[in-house]
This record gives C-alpha cells, sequence and structure tokens, in this order.
C-alpha cells in the first residue's frame, strides 16, 4: 500500500464487506418475508408493517446504548481508545436509530391513537433518551483532546444509561396517577416470526455499521497522527 | 483519619468558594434577578387567571430554579480556570473527590440562598399557601435541590471547560433531571394543593426524590475521578 494512513488502522477486517452484503440480503429477505407473509391487522390494517422497522430499530437502538455503557466501562477501566471509538461508533448508531424509531412510532400512533405525540412512559423515555445521546454527541464535537474527550463521554455514557430506568419509572408512576396507562396487546404469532427475523436482520446491521464506523473512527486517528507528525518535522503528509 | 482529613479539604474548599462569592457578589445578584424575571415571565406566559397559575405554580417554581441555577455552576469551575487555579488545585494531596464535594456543597448553599428569596417570591406573586405543610415543602425543596446540585455541579466540570459551555451545560443536564423534576413538581403540587396534601399523594414522590439523589450521589463520585484527571 503506497500510504502508510491504512497501516496505522490495518488493512479493513476481512469479513467487514461480506457480512455488509449479507446484512443488506437478510434485511430485504426479512422485510419481504415479513411484508407477504403478514395479514392485514384487524385493526390497524397494512399499517401494522411499519412495526417491522419500528420495533427492530428500538431493540437495536437499546443494544447500541448498551455496548455505549459497556465500553465506556472497559475505556475508563483499561484506558484503550479503541474502547471509546467502538463506544462512539455505538452511540452514534443508536443515536440514529432512537430518531428513527421515534419518527415511525409517530407516524404509526397518528391513524392507530389519533394523535402524533402522547406521554406515554416509552415514547418520552426513548424521546429523552435522544436527548441524553444528542448531549454526549455535542459533548465529543465539542472537546479537543483525544483523551479527555473519552475519559468525559465515558462518564455521560455511563451515567446516562443509569438513568433511563428512573425516567422509565418515573414517567409511569407520574402517568399512573394521572391516567391510566395504555397498553400494548401482545404480538399473535403469524407477526412474532417476522418480527423476530427483523431483529436480527438489524442487530446485524448495528454489527455493520458500528464496525465500519469504528474503522473510520480509527483511520480519522491515523490522519491526526500523521499530520501532526509532518507538522513537527515540517515534512508534507501523505494522505 | 482520612476521612477527617477529607472533611477539612471538602471544607476548605466550601469556604474558598463561598469566600469568593461574598466578595464579589457579582453571579448572586444576577442569579437572584434573573429568578425573579423568570417568575414574572411565567406568570405573564400563564395569567392572568389567578386560580389556573395557582394549579401549574409548582412546575413554574421548579422551572425556574433550574433554569436559574443551571447559570451557576459553570461559573463554579469558570473562576477555578481563570490563571489555571484548577491545576494547582488538582496538585494539592488527597482524593479528586474532596474537591467534587467541596464544590457541591458551596453551589447547594449558593442554589439555597437564591431560593430562600425565590420560594417567598413566588408565594407572594402566584398567591401559594406555603404555611400548609412548610416542613415537608422545605424538605421537597432541599431533596429537588440535592440532585439538581449533584448533577449540575458534575457535569459543569466538563462543560465549563469547552467551548459551547451555555449550551452544553442544560443539554447534559437537564435530560438526566426529568425524574427529579417529575417528582419535584408532583410533591410540591401536592403540598400547595388547596387544604394540603390530603391525598397523601407527596411522600411516594418524596421517596423518588430520595432514590434518585442517592444513586447520582454515588454514580457522581465514583466517576469524578476520571473526568477531573488532567
Amino acid at each position: 500500500m503506497p500510504n502508510g494512513v491504512m497501516d496505522d488502522a490495518g488493512p479493513p477486517p476481512r469479513w467487514l464487506a461480506p457480512f455488509g452484503w449479507f446484512t443488506l440480503l437478510f434485511i430485504i429477505g426479512s422485510q419481504v418475508f415479513a411484508i407477504m407473509t403478514s395479514p392485514p391487522e384487524q385493526n390497524m390494517g397494512h399499517l401494522q408493517k411499519i412495526l417491522y422497522v419500528h420495533v427492530p430499530a428500538a431493540w437495536v437502538a437499546g443494544l447500541a446504548f448498551l455496548l455505549v455503557f459497556i465500553y465506556s466501562l472497559l475505556f475508563l477501566w483499561k484506558r484503550e481508545p479503541r474502547h471509546d471509538l467502538v463506544a462512539a461508533a455505538a452511540a452514534e448508531v443508536g443515536t440514529i436509530l432512537t430518531a428513527l424509531t421515534i419518527a415511525l412510532g409517530s407516524i404509526w400512533a397518528r391513524p392507530t391513537w389519533g394523535v402524533w405525540w402522547t406521554w406515554d412512559p416509552r415514547l418520552t423515555t426513548t424521546a429523552l433518551v435522544l436527548m441524553i445521546f444528542a448531549g454526549y454527541l455535542a459533548l465529543r464535537a465539542f472537546t479537543e483532546d483525544d483523551d479527555q474527550r473519552g475519559r468525559w463521554s465515558a462518564a455521560v455514557g455511563i451515567l446516562g444509561f443509569v438513568c433511563v430506568p428512573i425516567v422509565y419509572m418515573s414517567v409511569k408512576w407520574w402517568r399512573t396517577i394521572h391516567q391510566p396507562q395504555s397498553t400494548m396487546e401482545s404480538v399473535d404469532s403469524p407477526y412474532a416470526i417476522g418480527l423476530l427475523l427483523n431483529s436480527l436482520a438489524f442487530t446485524a446491521l448495528l454489527v455493520y455499521l458500528v464496525a465500519s464506523r469504528y474503522r473510520i473512527a480509527r483511520l480519522d486517528r491515523g490522519i491526526q497522527a500523521r499530520e501532526e507528525e509532518a507538522a513537527l518535522t515540517g515534512g508534507r503528509v501523505h494522505v | 483519619m482520612s476521612w477527617q482529613l477529607e472533611a477539612s479539604r471538602v471544607r476548605a474548599i466550601v469556604w474558598k468558594d463561598l469566600t469568593a462569592e461574598r466578595r464579589t457578589k457579582a453571579n448572586f445578584n444576577a442569579v437572584v434577578f434573573f429568578a425573579a424575571l423568570t417568575l414574572l415571565l411565567f406568570g405573564f406566559a400563564t395569567g392572568p387567571n389567578p386560580e389556573r397559575q395557582r394549579e401549574i405554580a409548582g412546575g413554574i417554581l421548579w422551572l425556574t430554579i433550574l433554569f436559574s441555577g443551571v447559570l451557576a455552576f459553570n461559573r463554579s469551575y469558570e473562576q477555578e480556570l481563570e490563571g489555571g487555579a484548577l491545576d494547582v488545585l488538582l496538585l494539592y494531596p488527597g482524593e479528586r473527590r474532596s474537591i467534587f464535594l467541596g464544590k457541591l456543597v458551596a453551589n447547594l448553599g449558593f442554589i439555597a440562598l437564591v431560593e430562600l428569596i425565590l420560594v417567598p417570591t413566588a408565594a407572594l406573586l402566584y398567591q401559594l399557601p406555603f404555611g400548609n405543610a412548610p416542613l415537608a415543602l422545605i424538605s421537597v425543596l432541599a431533596l429537588g435541590s440535592f440532585g439538581f446540585v449533584t448533577l449540575g455541579t458534575f457535569y459543569a466540570a466538563m462543560a465549563s471547560r469547552v467551548r459551547a459551555r451555555e449550551v452544553l451545560l442544560p443539554l447534559l443536564l437537564f435530560p438526566m433531571l426529568v425524574p427529579l423534576l417529575v417528582g419535584a413538581v408532583e410533591a410540591t403540587s401536592a403540598l400547595l394543593g388547596p387544604g394540603g396534601d390530603v391525598m397523601g399523594n407527596s411522600g411516594s414522590w418524596i421517596r423518588l426524590l430520595i432514590v434518585f439523589d442517592l444513586i447520582f450521589l454515588v454514580a457522581t463520585v465514583l466517576v469524578f475521578d476520571y473526568v477531573i484527571e488532567d
């Protein structure tokens, strides 16, 4: 390889590209399967199909934030930059998927419940998770030093994750005092397989996106190191 | 006895911060007037029906505390950054957490003084029956303020040291405070209701505040070492 930057991060892992294709086919296959096999729902009709993206996106967003929590703890413990970069990659993917979850939920809620928004515990908790991790990403964007950014965002990620169940419980109590909580009917079997398949497909998507984002972050660090070196030695940057 | 040493370190930080604040007063006066202004603005935005205003007064009071209090936290670290005072502070022997606990107590004192003026003002403006259950209301104020100041002092340690600190601190802090806001507003509203808290609703919200305060006091003290180290 002519440039040295790629060497810093190493060659892309051999599994990444094939896994990306596999994920794409998996998602297309699961969506087609779920849409073809599911009968129109009694109350919702074909609107129910939105759940095949909404539910997997929500599930995978939660998984992404669990990754942020675990890798933040790992970073504070071991101090290895790669843990920080994985946490950041997972936070970005989780934030996007949370926004997608809320948008789809809102589109689904309008015809089903008659409103775009309701102060339901799951809905409000999801919105607050979006805010907490928007703050996490903003803090990262505003911090200059790599190690400081890692420690600070790890602290925010850990506290944010701890806060989620407390937010959920408090909103739940708040709602039960003011009005009964809306309940979700359990999912019937013709829809369950489609949901399960799509959740797995989205989990693969999470792995692929986090791995790709992590790799970009590693390349970015490599370029930074080159530039600093070039600035110090007066040499040219080989990018 | 190491905990006695730590307690004296915490006291030293509290004394230093409060003395600096007492001698300048610049921050305190501005925050108090901002708080009073916020109370007036909420009045204009929700008025002029006094019945309706009294119903939502708990929410107005707590939002005013959050909006004016958040202005104080960054300041508590900014004065350390001027002249590199924070670096010197970090060089002193002893646990880093005593810096955090000292700043927490100093900020708590600051917020308590602001509330000492803010709460009677709110009672006057919105005709609130604070005499109904004064002790319960004071404990709700204390518990709510404690959790608020704990997280505020913690996040300000980071936010005060970056660009865009004015927007970053509330962005980091306020989403985390939702359980506290819900608990404090519900408890305050219950206690301020006609005839006092006849339904006994405030008790469970006060328990929520206690749990919230404990969880985040422990979490912030554990993590603070990593935040301040440099």
